[in-house]
C-alpha cells in the first residue's frame, strides 16, 4: 500500500496517474513528480519500492502544497473575498458564478438544480 | 495577465494626492472619487473613500485585507432586487451580511 500526502492509497496504476488521486495534484504536477524524483512515470504503483515511495512522499511534502493544507488556503481566500465585500465575494456569497460567465442561462453548477419560476409565458411567436 | 510589477500598482494621481493630503494633516475625511481603477494601497487603509457606482458615492472603509484589490470591486454598479412574483423563497443569501 502506498500512502503518500495522507490518506491516499492510489494502486495498480500508472504512478504518472496515481498521483493524480491526491488532491491538488493533476497531470502536469504529476509528470513534474515523476521526472523530479526521477522515477519512471510508466511503473505501476504497486511495483515500487519503500525507498521510492519515501523518496516521493518527502518529495511531495517538500514542494508541494496538497489535500487539507490546499483545501484550507482555497477556503481562507474565498472567505477573505466575502469579508472584504468585493466583486468576487458577493458572487460567492450569493452563490453565482464568480469569473463573469452569464447567468441568463447555463451557470447550473453553481446554482444548482433549476428552479422553476411559476406563472412564466411560455415563448411566444 | 496581471500587470508588470515593474510598473507597480496603478492609482490615480489625483487620488494619491488626496489620501497623501491626509495622511500629512492627519485627518480621516471621506474621500470622493469616481476612479474605481485605482489600486488599494497600504497608504490607504483607514480612511474612508467614496467609490462612485454610476449614480453616488458608496463610502468604503478601507481595511488591511482590501489592499491589491480595485477601488470598483467594492462598489457594486448594478441593483438586482427581485424578480416580480418572487416573494417567497426569496431572499435566500448564505451566511454573512
Amino acid at each position: 500500500m502506498a500512502r503518500i500526502a495522507g490518506v491516499d492509497i492510489p494502486r495498480e496504476k500508472r504512478l504518472e496517474i496515481s498521483l493524480t488521486y491526491i488532491f491538488g495534484v493533476g497531470r502536469t504536477t504529476a509528470k513534474t513528480v515523476c521526472d523530479q524524483t526521477n522515477l519512471s512515470r510508466d511503473t505501476r504503483v504497486r511495483d515500487l519500492t519503500d525507498d521510492e515511495v519515501a523518496k516521493l512522499r518527502s518529495w511531495i511534502d517538500a514542494n508541494l502544497q496538497v489535500e487539507g493544507d490546499l483545501r484550507r488556503e482555497i477556503a481562507a481566500n474565498i472567505k477573505r473575498k466575502v469579508e472584504i465585500g468585493s466583486y468576487e465575494g458577493i458572487r460567492h456569497r450569493r452563490g453565482l458564478p464568480v469569473r463573469g460567465q452569464r447567468t441568463r442561462t447555463n451557470a447550473r453548477t453553481r446554482k444548482g438544480p433549476k428552479k422553476t419560476v411559476a406563472g412564466r409565458k411560455k415563448a411566444r411567436k | 495577465m496581471p500587470r508588470s510589477l515593474k510598473k507597480g500598482p496603478f492609482v490615480d494621481d489625483h487620488l494619491l494626492k488626496k489620501v497623501e493630503q491626509q495622511n500629512a494633516a492627519n485627518t480621516k475625511n471621506v474621500i470622493k472619487t469616481w476612479s474605481r481603477r485605482s489600486t488599494v494601497t497600504p497608504e490607504m487603509v483607514g480612511h474612508t473613500i467614496a467609490v462612485h457606482d454610476g449614480r453616488k458615492h458608496v463610502p468604503i472603509y478601507i481595511s488591511e485585507a482590501m489592499v491589491g484589490h480595485k477601488l470598483g470591486e467594492f462598489a457594486p454598479t448594478r441593483t438586482f432586487r427581485i424578480h416580480s412574483g418572487q416573494e417567497r423563497s426569496a431572499r435566500r443569501e448564505g451566511p454573512g451580511a
